[in-house]
């Protein structure tokens, strides 16, 4: 590296690593859809009018997100209640 | 029994053809018995590179449906001893490949060579997946551009859950990464992804880096693989990939831009 890279690098990220980060960022996230059971979907929706039977929310007030660490899948269930009933 | 590879990648246009007959034409060079099969049925192109277009009779839809029997359809490449090539149909369309009818050729092809090279279609569709259904190994090909590395990796997703070997629980597809069109010099002034960040992203071996070059296009023009091609980089780089495909150690080579002088390394021109 020059003496003019050294100050050019401080700068502005190039784009070969603007690049590789938003690869890293897509890929990541493709993969965890990816390892995903094919039920899933249908799971989530069924859920979502369970408590929509019940509650007043939008099904963007409730986020469902499997996670899977080495031995065990998790199952996080996220719902936002309205403040008044 | 013949070791199955497929040369795969989901995007088009980044040198699966051209990575299959140089690669296919490499084993051969080494002795042992290869054939490659074009998958890419409707849009064949294999015999083209190979140089063997006018030489083609009957293709692998016309084995598959018993019209023509392989020692028919196969054709003997001129230059290269141990080297066989089967075209794809240019009438039909991928819905003419079936899972048992591809497994029969296979089957009848793994008597006699030694490997079988499945020059895959682009994409993720019939003829991509046929491709790679019964494969040992995978070469994914990849040029250090964004869409290209994210399809790999679906690519790379699906030869971990379509693929025979997935469905029967056996030990996995051997998965090798074969970065192709690499230009050193964009890459040391950051353009470019680098050997390195695109290993870092698909996490698989590195066969081989083909450095962009001239006679990729000069031995397409001619019909020639560009492995014979032993002047060039991309030749050279090709030949290496396949020692190392054999297991042997290979250091990379082209990696690097031309040494400059103290001064304008100091400049940073």
């Amino acid at each position: 590296m020059g003496i003019f890279d050294y100050f050019k690098s401080k700068s502005a990220p190039t784009s070969a690593s603007v690049a590789k980060d938003r690869l890293q960022i897509i890929v990541a996230h493709e993969r965890t859809k990816r390892c995903q059971p094919d039920y899933l979907p249908k799971m989530q929706q069924e859920i979502i009018d369970v408590i929509r039977k019940y509650v007043d929310v939008g099904s963007e007030d409730v986020q469902i997100q499997l996670e899977n660490t080495d031995d065990c899948s998790v199952l996080e269930l996220n719902v936002t209640l309205p403040e008044h009933n | 029994m013949a070791k199955i590879i497929v040369v795969t990648s989901g995007k088009g246009g980044v040198g699966k053809t051209t990575s299959s007959a140089a690669i296919g034409t490499g084993l051969a060079l080494k002795g042992h018995k290869t054939v490659i099969i074009d998958f890419d049925v409707g849009l064949r192109n294999l015999d083209l590179i190979m140089g063997c277009e006018r030489r083609v009779v009957y293709d692998f839809v016309n084995v598959i449906n018993k019209e023509a029997t392989l020692s028919q359809a196969l054709i003997k490449d001129k230059r290269t001893k141990d080297l066989f090539i089967l075209p794809a149909s240019q009438t039909r369309d991928k819905d003419a490949l079936t899972i048992e009818g591809v497994q029969e050729v296979l089957e009848e092809l793994s008597k006699e060579f030694d490997y079988i090279l499945c020059d895959s279609p682009a994409g993720i569709e019939k003829g991509a997946q046929m491709a790679l259904y019964f494969a040992d190994a995978a070469i994914v090909v990849t040029n250090p551009e964004v869409s290209s590395v994210r399809d790999s990796d679906r690519i790379l997703g699906i030869l971990q859950s379509k693929s025979k070997r997935a469905e029967e629980n056996k030990e996995p597809i051997e998965e090798y990464l074969l970065l192709t069109r690499y230009h050193p010099g964009r890459v040391a002034l950051g353009e470019m992804l680098s050997v390195s960040d695109v290993e870092d992203i698909l996490a698989i071996p590195l066969l081989g880096v083909i450095p962009e070059s001239e006679a990729v296009l000069k031995a397409s023009n001619q019909g020639t693989p560009v492995i014979l091609d032993t002047a060039s980089e991309a030749g050279i780089a090709y030949s290496d990939a396949v020692d190392r495909l054999m297991g042997e150690e290979r250091p990379l080579r082209f990696l690097d831009v031309q040494k400059k002088g103290f001064i304008k390394r100091l400049l940073g021109g």
